[in-house]
Formats: C-alpha cells, structure tokens, sequence
C-alpha cells in the first residue's frame, strides 16, 4: 500500500435517482478537494444514469455510532412491534413510501 | 477541389480528431494514477469513440463506396487519416496527456458549439448530441490543469512540461484550408480562425487559475489535416488496427 498520508481525502457519495426521491449513500470516492470529489463520484456511479444529483460529503465529517454499544442503541427495539405500523394497507399504487 | 470530396475530407476530420484521441486515452485504461481517474479518462475516450463513429459513417456515407464507420477506422493506411496533429501526441506522463485534453476540448467545444448549426443535418445532429459531452471533457482537464499547476513543485513542473510539448501544435486546429473554407462558405462547417480569441481567454483563464504562465510562442507544427503525420500515429494506429488488418472482417 501507499503511504496513506499521500492518499488524497475519501468523500462519501450520495445519489438522488430521481426528483422527488432522498439521496442515497452509494459509495466513496477519493479526490483532494470537494469539485474534483464531484467529478470523480460523477465518473464513478452515474455513468449509467443511475442520478440527477450529487452530494460528496468528507468521510472524515461523518460521526459513526460505535459498534460496542450496539447493544443499548439498537436491540432495545427488537421486542417493540407496535412501532411498525403494519396495521394500515398500503394502496398498490403508492410506490415509494 | 471538388464539393463532394471537401465534404468527405470535412467528415473525416471530424471523426479522425475523435477516434485518434479516443484511442490515445484508451490507453490509460487500467494504468491511471487513480482508479477515479482511470474511469474518468475512459468515459471520455467511449465518449470520443462514439462521436467518431457517427462522423466517419457520415464520411462512409458520402463517399459512396460501401466503406462504414468500422472499414475507415480499421482499414485506412496512416497517410489517409486527417486528424490534427494534438490528438496523436503520446500520453507521457498524466500531465502531458491533461494538457492535451485541456488544449484540445477546448478547441473541440467551441468548434461543436457552432457546427449545430451546419448545414448539413447529419454534423448538426452529431455536434448536438456531443457539445454536452465535450463541455465535461473541457471542464474536466482544465480542473486538473489548474490543480497540478497549483500543485506540488513536482507536479507543477510536469504540468509546465506537458503544455511545452503540446503547445506547437495549437496554431493548426485553427488553420484554414481550401477543404476548411469551401465548408465554412457552404454553410456546413466553421471559419475556425474566428474561435482564436475565444480560446486565447479560457486557455488564459485556465492558466491564471493554476499560477501558470503562457508557453513562450514558437512556430506552429502543420499537416496532420493532408495526412502529414509525426512518426506517433503509425505505432498507435499499428497497435489499434491489428485485429481487423490480420483477421478482416472478423466480429464478436
């Protein structure tokens, strides 16, 4: 491997597929400033018109939740099925929800 | 010279700038500083290969002789391709090759940008469809002139290095010839020398950004247009056409 302190910064990519639709984390790219970060996720996960906007966002901006407190973050849900709300019928046609 | 035979030579050029370029960058293909850089280089290179498909089956078209888009690229000795001189240069290193993308598409937009006006429907309609890609190439090189300019001493130093060795063969993509001006006079192509100023100021801008200074002038090379090529395009066109010289017409 290189030296990772001559590795240009990693950003991570978001995709928005479409109007109307949020976007989407697809990836990451490596670029030294946010333009080329651009160019770069443009090149990389749009050349089959998979978007019509992009964000790159630092890697380093993102604040991660530390997997040693999965516990007490996550399972305390697992037994509380009343916050899903599947008691409603969804009609056929309402595509993204 | 006849009308009919200007207008295949116009074709041709167009789609010889195009394929000759495409396949340079192809090239980097696997070998790109940056696996981000790498796609990048490979999206123009389709991109160019897709333009100079549909130019030279215009060429193919007007000649009449059933030779298409495949047969010009793949059959036709060194002396009859009619592309500009930039185009063939070597890559060297990434800075030569960005500096020959930035000098070039910058040149390829403004001249697409007013061949959708051409007379003749079918460059309009090829110059429509690639004036969105080229602006990307445009923009593309120009961002990586201004940072390996304002780079490193290092790669500010490859970047002064690659615009000297491509900058004698800027004065040629806007000669005009009699093929240039029976075109630009029939409405079908465009009188280049008008595009100078145009970019003289992004070339200009491009180089302020980067802290670069203008390469000193010198005397333009010529000839690539007639089919005086440097020695540059007969290796690669030796390499691109192997397959279709050693085993004709063979397909997927």
């Amino acid at each position: 491997m290189s030296d990772p302190k001559k590795e240009w910064p990693l950003w991570e990519v978001f995709v928005r597929a479409k109007n109307g639709l949020s976007h989407k984390h697809v990836g990451s790219v490596h670029a030294a400033d946010d333009r080329m970060a651009i160019e770069a996720a443009r090149d990389t996960y749009t050349r089959r018109m998979e978007g019509v906007s992009l964000w790159v966002v630092p890697s380093a901006a993102i604040v991660a939740s530390d997997p040693a407190e999965a516990g007490p973050l996550f399972e305390p849900a697992e037994d509380k099925v009343y916050r899903h709300p599947t008691f409603y019928v969804v009609p056929d046609n309402v595509k993204h929800i | 010279m006849s009308g009919d035979r200007a207008r295949i030579d116009y074709a041709l050029r167009l789609g010889d700038d195009a394929l000759v370029l495409g396949q340079r960058l192809g090239e980097w293909c696997g070998h790109a500083p940056m696996l981000e850089v790498d796609l990048g280089l490979a999206n123009i290179a389709l991109d160019l290969i897709g333009q100079a498909q549909h130019f030279l089956a215009h060429a193919g078209a007007l000649e009449g002789h059933g030779r298409d888009a495949d047969k010009l690229a793949f059959r036709r000795d060194v002396l009859d391709f009619k592309n500009c001189l930039l185009v063939e240069q070597p890559n060297g290193d990434f800075a030569q090759t960005i500096a020959r993308q930035a000098l070039f598409s910058t040149w390829h937009e403004l001249m697409l940008q007013r061949l959708q006006g051409s007379s003749d429907t079918a460059i309009a309609a090829v110059a429509q469809k690639a004036v969105k890609e080229v602006a990307y190439h445009a923009s593309f090189a120009r961002e990586w002139v201004v940072r390996l300019g304002d780079g490193t001493a290092e790669s500010r130093q490859r970047m002064v290095d690659g615009l000297d060795w491509m900058w004698r063969f800027v004065d040629e993509l806007f000669a005009m010839d009699l093929v240039d001006q029976a075109m630009a006079e029939a409405g079908v192509g465009v009188d280049k020398s008008t595009l100078r100023p145009e970019w003289d100021h992004l070339i200009d801008a491009m180089l302020a950004e980067a802290t670069l200074e203008r390469p000193a002038p010198r005397r333009g090379v010529m000839g690539g247009r007639e089919g005086r090529h440097s020695e540059h395009l007969g290796h690669m066109l030796s390499e691109m056409q192997f397959l279709q010289r050693a085993y004709p017409d063979a397909v997927w």
